[in-house]
């Protein structure tokens, strides 16, 4: 069985070291914050300038000086902190914050990231902070669905979409399988109903199996 | 220092460039947008994270023709409509940034730094005409700031000095906005008497604040 978009959130929150300062991206990403564990330590940052952000905000809770990067209000934690957006993204670029967690459009086989733009000609060009997460944190990770709505695979062999940023994805999380992109290719870390043959037939890239396989 | 909105934003002449705080609507100082849409002034350039939502603040000033140019990291939005069909008709230039080279960018403009090299965007087709340098194994590429000839920003508490207190994540582009213009103007929700603000928690010093507008 492939996994839900809930499932997913739970294995990426899964493997988010205790005690790490992390950046979810808006969309799926946001899911991930659901499945930590309350004990786990782990700072989300958001790069409109807070460190410990809580859970959305409901009711009287709304305050709209208090919101997340993608402007939906939040609720503060005790320990967190605010900064203006310089310090913000100096702190992503600077090396300091452990992981995020962006969707992507396309991952290539290197690690590169497509998740801005398709590239087609009508489109509103838009790159908010995703540039800056893509080359600043130590390590990023990406959901997304393996195979695109035609079947096509979003694991490729180089991008075909226009890059956010290059050689800084680390782990792919899929609804199939999860990716550890390693510098002598792309690992099978785990598959959900489908077998690593399978991965390797239609993803059309070389795949290390994991050594547990 | 403390004046009127309509008197603040008199400062912005046809052609200049007018940097404008917030992140969506926290910290966006949307009287003064509305007291400058009221001024007439034109032909502006207009740099924000934002290219404005729905039909107020932002979006009402490029919907009134007064804008020739958006910098801006993040011009699509949901409720971008006046934004996008400005755009698709060609009667607005864009110039997106990446929101932390648009924030150091203009935090070199108010620190005098004549350029720096970013990592961001390199590999991108963000990076064409971009200078390109490696250090120590990495490539950068060279960055210039952005000055504003007025900034037009909301923060929380002021005394009359213009030393600023910010709230929550309304903090955002302020204060290195404020530092990036030769006028900087904020909005604020509360002015108090010098002295009644801890110096220790002001975040942006008075030095860097021209006009005061209380609403």
């Amino acid at each position: 069985m492939s996994l839900s978009r809930e499932q997913m959130a739970e294995i990426v929150a899964r493997d988010i070291p205790d005690g790490a300062y992390v950046n979810l991206g808006i969309g799926q990403p946001t899911m991930v914050a659901d499945y930590l564990r309350p004990d786990s330590g782990v700072v989300l940052h958001t790069e409109n300038g807070m460190l410990g952000m809580g859970r959305p905000a409901i009711g009287d809770e709304i305050d709209p000086d208090l919101t997340n990067a993608g402007k939906q209000p939040v609720t503060e934690l005790p320990g967190a902190s605010y900064f203006h957006h310089a310090d913000s993204f100096a702190m992503m670029r600077g090396g300091h914050l452990d992981v995020c967690i962006m969707g992507a459009f396309q991952v290539s086989a290197r690690g590169d990231l497509a998740n801005w733009s398709t590239g087609a000609p009508d489109a509103i060009p838009a790159v908010g902070g995703a540039m800056d997460l893509a080359i600043g944190a130590k390590q990023v990770f990406v959901m997304m669905s393996l195979f695109a709505k035609d079947g096509k695979p979003k694991l490729v062999p180089e991008c075909t979409y226009p890059l956010t940023g290059r050689a800084c994805v680390s782990r792919v999380y899929t609804d199939v399988a999860t990716f550890a992109v390693e510098p002598d290719g792309v690992r099978v870390v785990e598959t959900f109903g489908i077998t690593v043959d399978e991965l390797i037939t239609r993803v059309g890239i070389p795949l290390v199996p994991s050594p547990f396989d | 220092m403390i004046v009127s909105a309509p008197e603040a934003v008199s400062a912005v002449e046809d052609g200049h460039t007018v940097l404008v705080g917030g992140f969506g609507m926290a910290g966006m100082p949307v009287e003064l947008i509305d007291a400058l849409i009221e001024h007439g002034a034109g032909d502006l350039t207009i740099v924000s994270n934002n290219a404005g939502n729905g039909d107020t603040g932002l979006a009402a000033l490029l919907a009134a023709g007064r804008v020739r140019k958006v910098v801006c990291s993040f011009p699509r939005q949901s409720d971008s409509w006046v934004f996008d069909g400005l755009y698709r008709a060609g009667q607005i230039e864009l110039e997106v940034v990446p929101q932390g080279n648009l924030a150091e960018r203009l935090r070199a403009a108010g620190a005098g730094i004549g350029a720096f090299f970013s990592p961001t965007g390199v590999g991108t087709p963000l990076a064409e005409g971009k200078e390109s340098r490696v250090i120590d194994g990495r490539e950068y590429l060279l960055e210039y700031p952005i000055r504003g000839d007025v900034a037009l920003i909301r923060a929380h508490v002021a005394d009359k000095m213009g030393n600023l207190v910010y709230r929550k994540t309304a903090r955002n582009f302020g204060p290195v906005m404020a530092t990036a213009a030769a006028v900087t103007i904020a909005q604020v929700s509360r002015i108090v008497e010098v002295g009644e603000l801890d110096p220790e928690v002001v975040v942006t010093p008075a030095i860097y604040v021209n006009r005061l507008v209380q609403v």
